[in-house]
């Protein structure tokens, strides 16, 4: 029995419960919501080095032999991604306290977060393809209310676009769901996997495959599914944005991940390319978003498509080196998309302005927020000491190991483009003459905000400098996105 | 049997994508009410419509219909019930606030 793996999802759910009494009582609200999180994330650590030390973890709820009950597995791949969710969330609560407003504060906001960490762990720690689709209900139900919870005319009329595109993504997530029990007769993931290999992936496993992309791919924006999302999280404000960027496409991109390395591994010659060559779009068609916007945010959601397109060209290579490097670019992006979302929100609290052309001469007024910014900047695009190197380096030599020459020079180049799209931030807002602001917080304010901001970027130059120390915990990933009979393994036959 | 139900599935399906690509916000509501519909039908039909008793092991000594499928649809049902309650006071709230209900009136850029 391990129910070890299960702390990370019931701590944010018992405190979310928790929060729902008291609303009234700030302290009781920060103090709650901070204290749940610390407690999963150590929960969440200790998980970490036991899955290294001792293998994949599972528990199977009632004691249920294998593929008849629900198992929860906590293999590496899971075990990073819960880590780093409960890191990031730790600083974006921190980072609402002084920006969320306490209206919204006084209206479970705390609640809703705590229940959105819930619905993401789950998602990245399940074994049963049907209680994927509930945590994914769970996350989506929490992310409505994030959205559009404060009622302006603008977060409205971009949620119910959200609303209606989940509502019918989960519909076909279903429809995908009972076409795969009709023919494979089990919901265990690992089960699937084995039953799929002993047919060896007739054409309609590969239909469903195609179905199965379609519907994470609503969920993580990929080409020609990503329309709805610069819309919808524009509504939102900084720090519920700064939320879902880290978050919510990576869990779509985490089931692509795993379904596309579990399930769907027997007709990689359609199914694969397929994937490569909208990774190779998604790319595209987020560059020509961010370079042609003049709106912060919007430069900044563009490159959350981007980085989808960049980890998913990294699974479509289906070699351990490509995998390792996703798993890489996974985390880094996660962690480089919560510190621009926070350090774009404060540069709009500081003007009032989301249009970069009513911005300029930042640097003069808060030079530190500036070289911050630019760091981060430098670590999206990848630098070599920072963050974003490593995962890439990876994918474009997994792209080259599996003679996808010229896409991996694609993947290589665009890295310049993201680096412009986010330098003219830079330039228009830090350089230049100052300009007349509406400032939306004082200058006390945002100093508040600065500080769990500069703490992620510490963590993501940490992240590219300590490339060293994760590498062992990433090529355990790596081996075992790239070979499933270790995951199949540890489900069906134990330890 | 379950070509029938297919076809029904088929056309509820065909109905919803209308509903769905109208300018309405009520219609595109029924529209997505009528899709889980649809979507709680195929796991039925897809689980089997083989003859048997109701999976109530007292009241019959079997052979019994499949009850997962059965398990499936009633969490998709709250599910989706859940979603539909929240999106219908949601476009309330819109049209409220908004004062349209037409999907290209809320097109382009709001008061921020």
């Amino acid at each position: 029995m391990n129910n070890f793996v299960l702390l990370p999802i019931i701590i944010p759910f018992f405190f979310g419960m928790v929060l729902m009494f008291g609303q009234k009582s700030l302290r009781f609200q920060r103090g709650g919501a901070m204290l749940g999180l610390i407690l999963a994330f150590i929960s969440a650590v200790s998980l970490l080095f036991t899955v290294k030390n001792e293998g994949v973890q599972k528990i199977t709820f009632g004691g249920w032999p294998e593929p008849f009950g629900i198992t929860m597995v906590s293999d590496m791949v899971s075990a990073l991604l819960v880590t780093t969710t409960l890191l990031l969330a730790i600083f974006i609560v921190w980072y609402s306290f002084s920006s969320i407003g306490t209206a919204r504060e006084h209206f479970y906001y705390y609640p809703a977060i705590m229940m959105i960490i819930t619905g993401v762990n789950g998602a990245f720690t399940t074994g049963d393809i049907f209680n994927m689709f509930v945590f994914f209900e769970v996350l989506l139900m929490a992310s409505y209310v994030l959205i559009v919870l404060g009622g302006t005319r603008a977060q409205l009329a971009g949620s119910i676009k959200y609303i209606l595109i989940n509502v019918i993504s989960s519909a076909l997530f279903v429809i995908a769901i009972a076409y795969l029990y009709a023919i494979i007769g089990t919901l265990n993931m690992a089960d699937i996997s084995v039953k799929i290999a002993e047919i060896n992936q007739p054409a309609i496993i590969t239909v469903i495959a195609v179905l199965f992309l379609m519907v994470f791919g609503l969920k993580a924006a990929i080409f020609p599914l990503y329309f709805w999302l610069p819309t919808s999280y524009a509504a939102a404000p900084p720090p519920v944005l700064a939320l879902f960027g880290a978050l919510l496409t990576k869990v779509g991109v985490y089931a692509i991940m795993r379904t596309y390395t579990l399930f769907f591994i027997h007709d990689t010659a359609y199914t694969h390319e397929l994937l490569l060559w909208l990774s190779v779009f998604t790319i595209l068609a987020g560059c020509i978003g961010a370079l042609a916007y003049f709106d912060v945010k919007q430069i900044i959601i563009y490159n959350i498509v981007i980085a989808v397109g960049v980890i998913l060209f990294g699974v479509a290579q289906m070699n351990e080196t490509g995998l390792q490097g996703a798993m890489f670019y996974l985390i880094h992006d996660m962690i480089i998309k919560a510190a621009l979302f926070m350090l774009v929100g404060i540069i709009v609290y500081k003007t009032g302005t989301t249009n970069l052309r009513k911005m300029g001469g930042l640097m003069k007024s808060s030079p530190t927020l500036g070289w911050f910014y630019l760091i981060a900047a430098f670590g999206l695009a990848g630098i070599p000491p920072l963050s974003g190197f490593v995962g890439k380096l990876l994918i474009a030599k997994g792209g080259f190991e599996a003679g996808n020459t010229w896409s991996s020079l694609f993947v290589l180049a665009t890295s310049l483009l993201v680096l412009l799209s986010v330098i003219r931030i830079f330039i228009y807002a830090f350089w230049g003459e100052e300009k007349p602001v509406q400032p939306i917080l004082t200058n006390a304010e945002t100093t508040k905000l600065f500080i769990p901001t500069a703490i992620v970027i510490i963590i993501s130059i940490a992240y590219g400098v300590g490339a060293e120390y994760l590498t062992p915990f990433m090529s355990d990933a790596g081996r075992l996105l790239a070979d499933p009979s270790i995951y199949v393994d540890a489900v069906l036959k134990g330890e | 049997m379950e070509t029938l139900m297919l076809v029904l599935i088929g056309i509820l399906v065909s109905v919803a994508t209308y509903l769905v690509l109208s300018r309405q916000m009520l219609k595109v509501i029924l529209g997505t009410a009528i899709l889980s519909h649809a979507a709680h039908l195929l796991i039925l039909t897809l689980g089997g419509l083989k003859k048997g008793d109701v999976p109530l092991i007292e009241e019959s000594p079997g052979p019994y219909t499949d009850a997962l499928p059965q398990a499936l649809i009633l969490t998709a049902i709250v599910i989706s019930f859940a979603v539909t309650a929240f999106v219908l006071v949601l476009a309330y709230r819109t049209y409220a606030t908004n004062g349209t209900d037409d999907f290209t009136a809320l097109r382009g850029k709001l008061d921020e």
